[in-house]
């Protein structure tokens, strides 16, 4: 059971509101104790899912959560867009697939980063990506 | 409009990134950098990273893309002062960072530049400064 500790919501419309999402972010991270290299995963984790955000669902909204499940404190990001939505899920979580001109390593990367990774996408709705970071994870 | 500073020493041009980059202001870095090694006949390129608190795949590409760019204009990147935990992330996140030549500090990258390119190169980085 995943109980909320706090929370806090951040509208992200352009390019330039990533920059303070990452450093909110970190603010919570360093708040809670979280190590410098979990720290590192999880702001970079939210700076691919913010891109994708902007990229293909013309903004957003990020929840940023404290979390505990029994003695585990950690961040949950919930990433909501209203954008097109992913067709196909499992071919987005592939490495090297993109249908824009990137990597194609911000899903499957950001999963590898984070303890938790989940990923709800309606075609014509929109996406929700939401990952948790635990402090010792 | 931000912009990183690019300096230039000799044969070579020094990029000390200090801020947190966002993504059209490390777009902006890639285009200012190729255009100097190819206005300056730079040899070299070193990238001071020790100040940068993450590296995503958008910073990765353009770190990738400069080195290939000024490599295809004749001069080398080297990108110097990674910090551990960015490190850690950057494979777990699946870039190694391939073509683009790493050192650890600024000092060790300049002396990675100075191996590759000897006595004559630093002339031609003199010829440079002369015709400016």
């Amino acid at each position: 059971m995943l109980t909320t500790l706090s929370k806090d919501t951040m509208a992200i419309m352009r390019e330039q509101d990533v920059v303070p999402l990452r450093n909110r972010v970190k603010e919570v991270a360093v708040k809670i104790g979280m190590g410098l290299v979990n720290q590192t995963k999880l702001i970079t984790a939210a700076s691919e899912l913010v891109r994708n955000m902007l990229r293909y669902g013309n903004g957003g909204d990020v929840l940023i959560e404290v979390v505990s499940k029994g003695r585990e404190v950690g961040v949950r990001l919930t990433f909501s867009d209203r954008g097109p939505g992913i067709p196909d899920i499992n071919l987005a979580m592939q490495d090297g697939y993109s249908t824009g001109r990137s990597l194609g390593l911000g899903l499957p990367g950001t999963k590898r980063l984070m303890n938790e990774f989940s990923i709800q996408s309606t075609v014509g709705q929109g996406t929700v990506v939401s990952i948790v970071k635990w402090k010792n994870g | 409009m931000d912009r990183i500073p690019i300096l230039r020493m000799g044969a070579f041009l020094l990029v000390t990134i200090q801020v947190d980059l966002y993504d059209r202001l490390a777009l902006s870095l890639e285009a200012d950098l190729v255009d100097m090694v190819h206005k300056t006949g730079a040899r070299g390129v070193l990238i001071d990273i020790s100040s940068v608190s993450i590296v995503d795949s958008f910073m990765g590409r353009i770190l990738g893309n400069i080195a290939s760019m000024t490599r295809v204009l004749d001069a080398e990147t080297v990108v110097v002062g990674m910090q551990p935990a960015v490190a850690i992330t950057l494979i777990e996140l699946g870039l190694s960072l391939k073509g683009v030549h790493t050192a650890l500090n600024v000092e060790r990258g300049m002396t990675l530049l100075n191996d590759k390119f000897g006595q004559d190169d630093e002339l031609a980085g003199d010829d440079a400064d002369d015709a400016e």
